[in-house]
């Protein structure tokens, strides 16, 4: 399946070609100055090897000219890598906006992960090909790193904060999965499968008989939350507002009480719901109950993403 | 200093290894040169240890399965050997043993400036490798050795607090030995001897001192925190009590980066003195040569975010870190460049130092550029964390370090010990540990690329073959080092005695006997001219004492 021996892994996603483009660039201009710098030194030392009677080689003369030139041409190389490097690196950090989102929580040793319509796994992903996927990821304990080689990506997992991944699989495929940032004894064993599906497969799974029974949503989920936690009381503009209207604060700024500003994220989300006097909102008074060791980061996740959701609605 | 004894024509030195031979007189000197044979020897037992771990550990990779080991062990083994060749090997290994044995000798002075704090550094330095041994022997410690948190604070249950106290104390060591230096080089230069006209061995260890001195109490400090919230649970990198688990990331590469530098720069020394006395000419570009180590040291404060390319930092601290990375390029480069322009109409021989500096060319030009491979952001997202990064810190660290260590080793080991070494095992041996290291390391570039992540103890079963071939060379390369250990020691009792200068080489530590006396010379040197005078004959001091001309006095 993966051959070793070949320059380049499998190519599954949009992104390999792109940087495995930079990849291919890069071992070129090493292999051409590994060859030169070993071609000089083994030239110049049988060319000029001590002989006897030889006479004795003059000073080098003081003239940076070939620095310089060298510098100069080396410079233009790294700054076209650079370029190009950051170009990839930045369309790598981007999601599309009608990217699919699966939520991810890393765990020694473990991934779970849940798609759109509630559907949990452990250690494998199944998504479609062609299809944009956005992970929203935090971890449970210590950092981990989601990544997928034959991908080409690969992003920090932490505890406290939330991470974003995002791919486009071009071929349905089963393509390894790994966590690559140490976290402790099973490491080697954190990671599985990522199944690439054909959409008309991913639908079958999605609601086949194999793997966890179909539940409700995240969006569902974080909904039954909100009315459990009670948080439905102070956050809804008709009872008198409390708390701030959510409906459609998602991605937005906004005022806190010391007159800075902060775009509500799910970084600020979660953080609001852990605790909540950290940033309050102007003209809101700090009451809200901390939250922290009552909700599971799952849970948190489920909250924030029925949050998100409510900024659909606005518009 | 100041006034140099004047030998008169009976004083038959005594060298430093013969004027007194007791245990005491080993343990409480404050000679710079026994000082250096004492870290010497304590190297050995480390770099021997680290070895052994790394040794055991690859023979466990030889099958995806574990069947060797326990996952837990193979943790600790991992991270025994990064903190003991890192902290206790490479870091140390050039400035204090030749640094130690060669910096006053090369600037014509009698010792370092502060001859106590020396011996004192040699203590420090012990009492860290005894505390991580420690560790060790209790148990071990399994968090790599990187110390990330909330893993190293939090969750690791093992011995993270002994561990983190020796390379912490160990540290201390670094900063005394580089402030002794930077001292030394300041103050004690011999009369005549001006910056240009310094070896660029000097130059080096004074950028690398800086170095030490900037960036290591940030490492101290970044260790006191892990120490803090193990202990008192402070909430520095816990997320639940407002922390940030990436803090620690940034300070600890502030200092581990630079360390690179640590560990590389004081090789590209030693390789610029080979180069220029198996060339018999002065190195190319100098003035360069002398620059670009210190930039090199400033630059290398200003990257350290090119190991967090994928650790949540922005995009645009990504870009700024990438950018600056591909700037460290450019001095490296033309100091290789230099190198071979040396070479150019020079007078090439090919005694065993200049071997390794040629096996320094080699493996740091290939180290070297695929570092841009990590510096470029696209695909460093795809090798981070995997065996790519562990072959091209292996291709720098010890390609580079490892190589200019053995390089220097072998062109002083003469003025060390006054034994020669036997040439023909010598050139073996560095041909041996030459195939070996490139055997062992470059399989893993292809296993990165292929996704094979480190610190990993079972894998992919399509990656054995390559884990293979990188255990055989790993065997390649133990054999050499063993032979290259057996010659060493057989010379030190059967070897030639050696002549003061045995490569008819320029510098001031070839103008004293081999080796040279408890004070380095007899009278004190006047220089007249730089240290790569090789179209000038030798101006030879030994054995005979010159009178200090007038106006030369110090």
């Amino acid at each position: 399946m993966n051959n070793v021996f070949r320059l380049l892994p499998e190519q599954a996603s949009t992104l390999a070609p792109q940087v495995d483009a930079i990849y291919i660039f890069l071992v070129a201009i090493s292999v051409f100055f590994t060859l030169l710098a070993a071609g000089l030194v083994l030239v110049f030392g049988v060319r000029f090897r001590r002989r006897a009677g030889g006479v004795t080689p003059e000073r080098p003369h003081e003239d940076s000219r070939l620095e310089l030139a060298a510098g100069g041409l080396l410079l233009v190389i790294l700054l076209v890598l650079f370029g190009w490097g950051a170009k990839v690196y930045f369309a790598a950090a981007r999601p599309p906006a009608d990217a699919m989102e699966i939520l991810v929580t890393g765990k020694q040793w473990m991934w779970k992960l849940q798609h759109p319509n509630g559907k949990r796994e452990i250690n494998t992903l199944h998504i479609p090909a062609g299809k944009p996927i956005q992970l929203t990821m935090t971890s449970e304990d210590v950092i981990h790193s989601f990544y997928i080689p034959a991908f080409r990506v690969k992003q920090d997992v932490l505890p406290g904060r939330y991470t974003r991944l995002w791919f486009q699989a071009t071929k349905p495929g089963k393509y390894r999965l790994f966590c690559t940032e140490y976290c402790g004894t099973e490491h080697s064993m954190m990671g599985g499968w990522v199944y690439v599906l054909t959409p008309a497969d991913y639908e079958k799974w999605l609601v086949g008989q194999t793997g966890v029974a179909m539940t409700e949503t995240p969006v569902q989920a974080g909904e039954r939350l909100f009315v459990q936690l009670g948080c439905q009381t102070c956050h809804n503009p008709n009872s008198g507002a409390l708390g701030p209207n959510l409906v459609g604060v998602f991605g937005h700024t906004v005022r806190l009480a010391d007159g800075t500003e902060v775009i509500a994220d799910e970084d600020y989300l979660r953080e609001s719901i852990l605790n909540p006097q950290a940033k309050i909102v102007a003209g809101y008074a700090p009451v809200m109950p901390v939250f922290k060791g009552i909700v599971t980061e799952d849970q948190l996740m489920q909250l924030v993403a029925y949050i998100k959701s409510l900024a659909g609605a606005s518009n | 200093m100041s006034h140099a004894a004047l030998a008169t024509a009976d004083d038959t030195p005594k060298s430093y290894l013969s004027n007194r031979f007791s245990i005491q007189s080993w343990l409480f000197t404050v000679d710079h040169k026994r000082i250096a044979i004492l870290y010497l020897i304590s190297l050995t037992v480390f770099f021997l240890l680290g070895g052994a771990a790394a040794a055991i550990f690859r023979l466990d990779l030889m099958t995806p399965q574990a069947d060797l080991l326990q996952s837990e062990t193979y943790n600790k083994l991992f991270t025994m050997h990064g903190i003991v060749m890192i902290f206790f090997f490479l870091v140390p290994s050039i400035p204090a043993v030749l640094g130690n044995f060669l910096v006053p000798i090369m600037i014509g002075a009698k010792d370092v400036a502060f001859p106590k704090l020396n011996l004192l550094s040699w203590y420090v330095f012990m009492a860290g490798g005894l505390l991580a041994l420690g560790a060790i022997v209790r148990g071990g410690v399994d968090t790599g050795w990187t110390f990330y948190t909330p893993y190293s604070s939090m969750y690791a249950n093992s011995h993270v607090i002994l561990a983190v106290a020796g390379a912490f104390i160990a540290g201390f060591s670094s900063i005394m030995t580089a402030l002794n230096f930077i001292v030394t080089i300041h103050k004690m230069r011999a009369p005549g001897l001006t910056w240009f006209r310094l070896p660029l061995f000097i130059w080096a260890m004074y950028a690398t001192s800086l170095v030490v001195i900037l960036g290591t109490p940030v490492v101290a400090i970044t260790l006191v925190m892990i120490f803090i919230e193990r202990f008192f649970g402070f909430g520095l990198f816990d997320p639940a009590l407002g922390g940030d688990p990436v803090l620690f990331q940034h300070l600890f590469w502030f200092y581990s980066h630079p360390a690179v530098y640590i560990m590389i720069l004081p090789s590209m020394g030693v390789v610029s003195e080979l180069v220029s006395c198996f060339s018999r000419r002065r190195l190319y570009g100098y003035t360069f040569v002398a620059f670009s180590s210190l930039a090199i040291a400033v630059i290398g404060f200003f990257v350290w975010g090119h190991h967090m390319f994928v650790s949540s930092q922005s995009v645009y601290a990504g870009l700024i870190f990438s950018f600056l990375t591909f700037f460290v390029a450019i001095p490296t480069a033309i100091k290789i460049l230099n190198w071979i322009m040396t070479m150019y109409k020079g007078s090439v021989s090919f005694e065993t130092p200049m071997l390794y500096a040629y096996g320094f060319l080699g493996l740091f030009t290939i180290g070297g550029l695929t570092g841009l491979f990590l510096s470029t952001l696209a695909t460093d997202i795809h090798l981070h964390d995997t065996y790519f990064v562990v072959a091209h810190f292996h291709y720098v660290m010890v390609g580079g370090g490892v190589m200019g260590f053995l390089g220097g080793l072998h062109f002083w080991w003469p003025k060390i010990t006054g034994r020669m070494y036997p040439e023909g095992w010598a050139k073996f041996a560095a041909i041996v540990i030459f195939v070996g290291f490139n055997l062992t390391f470059f399989p893993q570039f292809q296993l990165g690329y292929h996704g094979m992540p480190r610190r990993y103890h079972t894998y992919a079963e399509e990656f054995q073959i390559l884990h293979v071939m990188s255990t055989a060379g790993a065997s390649v390369l133990g054999a050499g080092y063993l032979i290259m250990a057996g010659y060493m020691i057989w010379s030190l009792f059967k070897g030639k005695r050696a002549p003061a200068n045995p490569w008819d080489a320029r510098g001031l530590e070839w103008e004293t006997s081999s080796p040279p006396p408890t004070e380095n010379f007899l009278t004190t040197p006047v220089v007249t001219q730089e240290a790569y005078a090789y179209d000038k004959p030798s101006v030879t001091w030994v054995p005979t004492a010159h009178p200090i001309p007038e106006g030369h006095r110090v």
